[in-house]
């Protein structure tokens, strides 16, 4: 962290001489990535909204930690959204129930479990507000660790198991007749979906998490033809995305996660105008 | 149509490998799926399994594959050899894919056959392996299509291209046949016809379309919940099983036939 720190000052813009700006800074360029990567297969694999699901049920995790007098009720959330993820996989395999019905049922059950804890006993729901819009420029040291961490593991997951989670999404029979687990693999990825959207919620706020996790593949999938051309547009939006849109917070004063979404939108309207040869 | 015409004798398992089902059950929930389902499949042969809907051969399928429970047995007789667990290569029924999916033939086969990760530029030799694949089913230039702009015979090709890697001792098709248009359909039986004398391997789908099956298959199989008639196409066709089962009559000097010849 010193090293980082020392480096960016020597940058000569105002706002390196921020402490908060240089964590944000650090932030974004560990938690683009690690949507650009997942966001990949959450578009592939129709997961869209599961991340919203998530949102909501750490939100109710949150309260559930506060209300057992947790000092830290992050880990409250992850455990809860872990659990979520993994019944949500089961469902949706012994269903045949469409996946956004599935995920309805998830989220609202979530929503509703977490207002009905907090508010029992007359409580409010006001002081979880801030996990709706999130602050990046609030980011601690500790915690940029903690998601470097998350995100070095996510790389692991995907350098292992991509190709069968891939043909998992793309070709169900195909994979299961190959020997793949499909069930497996998708708790797996549903579960590192749970605990990135949880960690990283506090930061990017529930409100945006979820374009965070669909825009950048969503962009990707306009022009890329095959699945290295994916990753890299997806990554490469997510990470260009992620610094403008703090600039742009710094310089006029906007929400950080907020101006990130924008312009992964504007990039991915810019390429929707200009694909080729699709439907 | 220069589809082959085949010898018709239901081979006997002599000096030939030979898949052996035998009394294979398949029960779920209380209800019998399949019951006492026997026969011996041939390397070299073309068998066509038959059947309405729900009569179980999809479950057959996968109790060969090994996904499903069943009881009895399904073994494998090498020529001059024991008996081991067969090798099979299936050609799954397909989901429509989503046009959109940026996922190449050259991705799926990556994915499917090797460790190494999808998303890293792919080595030479690695694409060097895959096009000689797609080169068995004459497919070496689908391999930077995107597997959502495939027409349905195109895909019928790629996905038997990866069925025959490895070369298995038996192929199975589920119902390869639907969502190809007569050229494609016509193609991908040349193209069977070819892979089981090339690599004499035994060949085993299912199929609706009795119109074709006196041409390509060597045996048909008329399975509802238990096999009723095993025979030559011809045979099973005029048999009173097949009208029982599908109130129609496609026999041999019955008249109303549907062939396109």
């Amino acid at each position: 962290m010193d090293a980082w720190n020392s480096l960016i000052s020597l940058l000569p813009f105002a706002w390196a001489q921020h402490g908060f700006m240089r964590n944000a800074l650090l932030a974004v360029l560990v938690i683009s990535p690690l949507f650009g990567i997942l966001s990949t297969m959450v578009v592939t694999n129709r997961m869209s909204f599961f991340s919203d699901a998530l949102g909501h049920a750490a939100f109710t995790g949150i309260a559930i930690g506060v209300v057992c007098g947790l000092g830290e009720p992050l880990w409250s959330a992850v455990a809860l959204a872990v659990v979520l993820a993994v019944l949500f996989t089961y469902v949706r395999h012994r269903s045949h129930m469409a996946s956004d019905t599935v995920i309805g049922v998830f989220s609202s059950t979530a929503v509703a479990l977490g207002i009905f804890i907090a508010t029992t006993g007359g409580g409010s729901f006001t002081k979880y507000n801030s996990l709706l819009v999130g602050d990046i420029l609030s980011v601690e040291p500790s915690r940029i660790i903690l998601l470097a961490a998350i995100l070095g593991a996510v790389i692991v997951l995907w350098l292992c198991s991509f190709n069968q989670l891939m043909l998992s999404s793309v070709h169900p029979a195909l994979a299961s007749s190959r020997g793949i687990r499909v069930i497996w693999q998708e708790a797996v990825f549903s579960c590192a979906v749970a605990v990135v959207v949880t960690v990283a919620m506090t930061w990017v706020g529930l409100l945006v998490i979820n374009s965070l996790l669909v825009l950048p593949a969503a962009m990707s999938r306009n022009m890329a033809r095959n699945m290295r051309q994916y990753h890299l547009f997806s990554l490469v939006g997510a990470v260009v995305a992620g610094l403008a849109g703090l600039m742009t917070s710094y310089y006029i004063g906007s929400s950080a996660g907020a101006s990130i979404t924008l312009y992964l939108a504007i990039f991915f309207f810019v390429t929707f105008a200009f694909r080729k040869g699709r439907m | 149509m220069s589809t082959h015409q085949h010898s018709k004798g239901v081979g006997r398992c002599g000096a030939r490998c030979c898949l052996k089902v035998e009394h294979v059950g398949i029960g779920i929930g209380g209800t019998d799926i399949l019951r006492d389902v026997s026969f011996h499949l041939h390397c070299g042969e073309i068998t066509a399994l038959i059947g309405p809907n729900g009569a179980g051969k999809s479950s057959l399928f996968k109790a060969i594959l090994g996904e499903i429970p069943y009881s009895g047995s399904i073994d494998f007789e090498p020529v001059g050899g024991d008996k081991t667990h067969p090798l099979i290569g299936y050609v799954p029924q397909s989901p429509t894919f989503d046009r959109g999916d940026p996922v190449s033939v050259l991705d799926f086969f990556v994915a499917a056959i090797s460790d190494w990760p999808v998303f890293l530029p792919v080595p030479k030799k690695l694409r060097a392996r895959i096009l000689g694949c797609l080169r068995r089913v004459h497919g070496e230039g689908l391999v930077d299509k995107r597997i959502g702009a495939l027409s349905g015979g195109e895909l019928q090709r790629v996905l038997l291209a990866l069925a025959l890697e490895p070369l298995p001792h038996i192929l199975v098709l589920d119902e390869p046949l639907s969502g190809v248009d007569i050229d494609g359909e016509r193609q991908l039986l040349e193209m069977l016809d070819e892979i089981r004398t090339t690599y004499d391997l035994s060949i085993f789908l299912s199929t609706h379309d009795f119109a074709t099956l006196e041409q390509f298959a060597d045996k048909a199989i008329l399975l509802q919940t238990t096999v009723l008639k095993v025979g030559t196409p011809t045979e099973v066709l005029a048999s009173p099983e097949f009208k029982e089962v599908f109130h129609l009559n496609l026999g041999k000097g019955a008249g109303t036939r549907g062939r396109v010849e």
